[in-house]
Order: structure tokens, then C-alpha cells, then sequence
């Protein structure tokens, strides 16, 4: 059942760093969320969001500390196995949506479940779909949608697979007003519902007076 | 759903798609039709090859000797006496002798005067009815008698020369007896009588009259020119001297193959030509043709692996985004990697079967015209070479997808999302 992972602690760091190139390095405030819960972290432009973000989902590895879901510390992990890991744990949500042009609205979500060695599950695509408001929409290419649209349908699939945890990067900021209201709310709603823990980045103040749990990086 | 992936990735860019498949069908289309037509010609070559050492002919062109006499797809050099040819064939080196006059047809097939011992070169067999045992009986190839509807007892007159539309022999039909098994070689294509059938027919064109002979003659100067002829007008042929077209010699051992050729070259009025020779001669000619047309497909091939490299290459910037989505979707280098190879494949792999369809297409068309002006029809079947062509194809479409799967396998995830 989805819901035993309420409020189990589903991602933590631990005295996070990260290098660049250049030689600079950040060191992280240690955060916690619980499954279910949603977090929103706040930040100007420069500060290191999305190198934290890419850090926590195992895109980017970090000079130091440990991030552990799900009971996993990450870093132990190879290459491949991070991969795999990502792929069945974690959804990601970016600015720009991102998809696999050549393929419909319905191909793209159910690369998630496939991509992550899932079954795919129809009936939760269409319980989603319906949810989102997204369901005429499947059979179309994603370039069709409108920005609004396509930020409703990476949120579907970002969360069809099970993940435990959904990293989101400045998923509202070029949404106007109304659509950032809906995204927010249908994010925190469904990964409510799902157990999963959802861990938002973004410097869109619009989401300050949304998301109730939030905390600041100052570079 | 990885194979969806591949097939929706180049039908969405349906038209760069085409013209890598374009190319590599028309390549593939060339070599394999070079392949199997190749393949085919020499193996009939070669095969009607068998058991003939040497041709004896009048003097002329050896390759002209040759492919008229062994053949029967050119015309004949000229005449020979026959007393002449028996005397040669006297000679201990020699095993065998088989007689040819030719130089009639009908409907397009030549009519070839010879023993029954030409019929046992080719290891003939008859069909239906009996081996010619009488002037103008004849026994019919095969082929010809698929073509034509011949069947035992039908009577039909023979035209002057080769061609379909010349002159008819009015008198002395000839009839049918025998219809044979298809052999594959020569044999099918040919309508077989005596050496004397020949001789009859146009000994009573010799007796008409006076001036009409007069104007055959002039008739029959002319077609020499194209179609040739066999029965040398000019030279009255005498009861006691009657003329062949050629002799076709088996050799009791390989001295024969240094010593003959030379000596009646040299020494007689008659041509003595290698088969084996004069061919290889022909094929090292042709060569030439063949090597350049196997270039310029080649260099199709690989534009089309141009084609293919490019086309790969200038999606891979806006394709980075959803491979960088895909590794975030746990995808691992290796199955971006091999994705971007399999559409290589999958194009190398569509050409070549659309290259092979092609090239059946111009077999059935090269069929047209070779069953016609030939006699030769080319089989459709699979070549064991074009395993080859298949495995260079695939080769090609691995290479030219193997920079940008690199590319696509380095790709800096991290730094391709967020950059946006």
C-alpha cells in the first residue's frame, strides 16, 4: 500500500557539498521530508538550487556528505546501478518540459513505468490523466500542448512509476498566474496521495504563499 | 516500446529518412544486381563450357568463333570444308568431334545441324518422342519449345539467318520429332537437326532459277553483314566438298590444348579458337564495366552512410534533451548508446531489403529484354554473396550512427537540464 510510506522519512541529507569546475564550492543546509510531504525550497537565481536538485536525484554527485532515499545512501551506488535507482525512485520535473518529441502525450508518460522496469498500469494512466484534466491530450504530440498542458502532463509522468520521492525545477516559473496556482496544487495533491515525498526548487515567490513547509538558500 | 522509439524517431523526420533509404536501396539495388547477374552469367558461361576444348571455324574473330559456335548468340565467322575438318580431326590428340552447321532459324531460335553426340555433351534428354534420325527432323531444346508450343509432329519452315523477320526457305519443312528435358544450358535454346538437314535445304535453294538465284545472293551479301550466315553463297557448295560452320573438339589430353590451336592457325585455311580462353578474355573486358559500376555503387553506399551520419547528427542537438530526460528516467548510457546504433541499423537494415526488392525489379525488366534479343532468362533466387552485401550494409549503418551514439553516451545530463 502506497500509503505506509506517509510520513516515512523518505530523503535526507547529510553536510552536502558540491565543487564546480572552477574550483567554488557550496556547502548545503541538511534537509529532511517524509513521504507525503511536500517541501519548497527558495533561492535566487546563482545559489545552487539545481546543482542541490540534480544532487538529490543523482544526476550530480556530491564532493561530500550523503543523501539518502528511500534508506539508500546514493553515493555508494555505480553508475549504472544510480541509473536504475533514479529511474524507480525518483520523478523529475523540469522547467522546460521536456519530452521524446516523436512520441505521443500517452508514449511519454508511460516511458516512466518503462524506462524504471515497471508494469504499465492503464487504469492509473487514465485515473491521472483524468485527474490532471489531461485526458483528451493523450494521442497528441507533446509540442501540440500549451505550456500549461505539457507542465500537467510531465507532472503525470513524474508520478505514474511509484516514485518515493519527485524533484521539481522551477516547475511554475513560465506558467502566468492561474496556471501556477493549478500545478502547484495538483502536485502537492498527488504526491500526497501517492506517499511521495515532493522536493520543489524555484525562485517564483508565487509558491511562497502555496506551499505551507519552505526554507531559503542564501548563497 | 524501445522499438516504437526507434520507428517514430525517423518517421518524424520522414523526409531525411527517405533519402538515407534512397541511397542505400539504389546501392544495395546495384551490387546485388551485379552479384546475381554476375553469378549467373558465368556459371552458364562455364557451363556450356563443358567438354568443349577447342572451336574450329572459318578464320575471322576467335571471341566471334567462339560465342556463335559454343553459345549461339553471335553470328557465324564463315564456313569451313568439311573434308578439311575431318582431316584435322584424324589426329591422335584428339578425342572427340562434334560437327556444327548453322545458320537458319525459326521465330528467332536457331536451327543448329549437328550429330547426336552434341545432345550427350549437354547430357540432353529427350522429353517426348525420339532424337532425329532423318534429314529435317528435329529435335526441339526445351525452351524453345515451352516458347514456341512445339510439339511432336508440327511442321514449320525455317527463316535465313537469325533474325525472326527474314527470308523464308519456302521449300522443305522441317517437322518436329523430339522435344527435350530443359538442361540449363545452351541446349535449351536451340532447335537440333542433321548436319545433312541443313545441307538439303539450301542445296534446294541452289537449284532454283538462274536470276532469282542471282538475287538471293545479293539478298544474303547484305544480311552477312548483320546477321551473318552460314552456307557460304559465294562458293558453290559441291556434292563432293560440302561445307559446316564449326567443329567443336574434346581433347584426349591437355597436350592437345599447346599443340592444336597453333598448328591448324597456322597451317590450314580454318580458325581454331579456346573456348576457355577467348571467354576469360570477354569477362577480363567487361571486367571494367563491372569494377565501375561496383564503384559508383559503393560511393552511393557510403554517401548514403553520409546520409545516414548526417541526418543522426543534426537531430543529436535538439534529440540531447530527451536523452538527458531518458537518463533522469533511468536510462543507462548503454541504451542511449544503443538506441541511436539500432536506428542506424534499422535504416541499413530497410535499405538492403529495399534494395534487394530493387533489384529483383531489374532482373524481371533485364528479363525483358535478355529472353528476347538472348534467349536468357535470369533466376530471382538468393545469392550466397549477398550475405556479404547485407553484413557491409549493416556495417555502414552502424558506423555511420557510431559518432553520435558516442556523442549521445558523454552526454553531461546534469549540465543538458539545466542549461534549458
Amino acid at each position: 500500500m502506497q500509503t505506509s510510506k506517509w510520513w516515512f522519512n523518505m530523503v535526507s541529507t547529510n553536510q552536502l557539498t558540491y565543487q564546480y569546475a572552477g574550483g567554488k564550492s557550496i556547502a548545503y543546509p541538511d534537509l529532511q521530508a517524509n513521504g507525503g510531504d511536500s517541501l519548497l525550497i527558495l533561492g535566487q537565481s546563482g545559489c545552487g538550487k539545481t546543482t542541490l536538485l540534480h544532487m538529490l536525484g543523482g544526476l550530480l554527485r556530491s564532493a561530500s556528505g550523503s543523501v539518502t532515499i528511500h534508506n539508500t545512501q546514493i553515493a555508494t551506488l555505480s553508475d549504472k546501478k544510480l541509473d536504475k535507482f533514479r529511474g524507480q525512485h525518483i520523478g523529475f520535473i523540469f522547467q522546460k518540459s521536456y519530452f521524446v518529441q516523436s512520441l505521443t502525450v500517452k508514449d511519454n508518460i508511460l516511458l516512466a513505468p518503462f524506462l524504471a522496469k515497471k508494469n504499465t498500469d492503464t487504469n492509473r494512466l487514465n485515473a491521472l490523466a483524468k485527474s490532471l484534466g489531461i485526458e483528451n491530450l493523450l494521442h497528441k504530440l507533446p509540442s501540440l500542448l500549451s505550456q500549461g498542458e505539457q507542465q500537467r502532463v510531465s507532472i503525470a509522468r513524474a508520478i505514474i512509476h511509484h516514485p518515493d520521492l519527485v524533484l521539481a525545477d522551477e516547475p511554475t516559473s513560465s506558467l502566468d498566474d492561474v496556471n501556477t496556482a493549478t500545478v502547484a496544487a495538483l502536485l502537492q495533491q498527488l504526491c500526497h496521495e501517492n506517499g511521495a515525498a515532493l522536493i520543489i526548487v524555484t525562485h517564483d515567490v508565487r509558491l511562497k504563499n502555496l506551499i505551507a513547509n519552505q526554507f531559503t538558500l542564501t548563497p | 516500446m524501445m522499438l516504437k522509439i526507434i520507428y517514430r524517431n525517423l518517421a518524424y523526420k520522414p523526409l531525411n529518412a527517405l533519402l538515407s533509404l534512397a541511397l542505400l536501396m539504389l546501392s544495395v539495388a546495384i551490387i546485388s544486381l551485379l552479384i546475381v547477374a554476375g553469378d549467373q552469367v558465368s556459371n552458364k558461361l562455364d557451363k556450356d563450357l563443358e567438354g568443349v576444348d577447342m572451336v574450329v571455324g572459318a578464320k575471322g574473330s576467335p571471341l566471334q568463333l567462339v560465342l556463335s559456335a559454343v553459345y549461339h548468340v553471335d553470328a557465324p565467322t564463315g564456313n569451313i570444308s568439311k573434308k578439311e575438318a575431318d582431316k584435322m580431326v584424324r589426329n591422335p590428340l584428339i578425342e572427340s568431334a562434334i560437327p556444327l552447321a548453322y545458320g537458319d532459324s525459326y521465330k528467332g531460335y536457331r536451327i543448329l545441324g549437328t550429330t547426336p553426340a552434341y545432345l550427350t555433351m549437354y547430357s540432353g534428354k529427350i522429353k517426348t518422342g525420339k532424337i532425329f534420325a532423318a534429314p529435317l527432323e528435329v529435335v526441339a531444346g526445351a525452351e524453345v519449345a515451352k516458347r514456341l508450343g512445339l510439339k511432336v509432329d508440327l511442321v514449320f519452315q525455317s527463316t535465313h539467318g537469325d533474325d525472326s523477320r527474314g527470308q523464308v526457305h519456302e521449300e522443305g519443312a522441317y517437322k518436329v520429332v523430339g522435344v527435350l528435358e530443359p538442361t540449363g544450358t545452351v541446349l535449351d535454346q536451340l532447335l537440333l537437326t542433321m548436319v545433312e538437314s541443313v545441307w538439303q535445304i539450301h542445296d534446294e535453294d541452289h537449284h532454283d532459277d538462274a536470276p532469282e538465284k542471282a538475287a538471293m545472293t545479293e539478298t544474303h551479301k547484305e544480311e552477312r553483314n548483320g546477321e551473318g550466315h552460314a552456307n557460304n553463297k559465294e562458293s558453290e557448295p559441291d556434292a563432293d566438298d560440302p561445307q559446316i560452320t564449326a567443329m567443336l573438339i574434346k581433347f584426349r589430353s591437355p597436350m592437345g590444348i599447346m599443340m592444336l590451336p597453333r598448328m591448324i592457325n597456322e597451317q590450314s585455311t580454318m580458325q581454331a579458337a579456346v573456348p576457355i580462353l577467348e571467354i576469360n578474355r570477354l569477362i577480363n573486358l567487361m571486367g571494367i564495366g563491372i569494377s565501375t559500376l561496383q564503384g559508383i555503387a559503393l560511393a552511393i553506399m557510403l554517401i548514403a552512410g553520409l546520409s545516414v551520419f548526417v541526418s543522426l547528427y543534426n537531430r543529436l542537438k535538439e534529440r540531447k534533451f530527451e536523452h538527458a530526460l531518458m537518463r533522469s528516467m533511468g536510462t543507462s548510457r548503454w541504451v542511449i548508446f544503443l538506441l541511436l546504433i539500432s536506428e542506424g541499423l534499422l535504416l541499413a537494415i530497410a535499405g538492403f531489403l529495399a534494395g534487394v526488392a530493387l533489384c529483383r525489379i531489374g532482373i524481371l525488366m533485364l528479363n525483358k529484354v535478355s529472353a528476347a534479343d538472348f534467349h536468357f532468362r535470369f533466376e530471382y533466387g538468393w545469392v550466397d554473396e549477398e550475405w556479404w552485401l547485407f553484413a557491409i550494409t549493416l556495417l555502414i549503418g552502424i558506423f555511420a550512427a557510431v559518432i553520435p551514439a558516442i556523442k549521445a553516451y558523454r552526454l553531461n545530463i546534469a549540465k543538458t537540464l539545466s542549461d534549458g
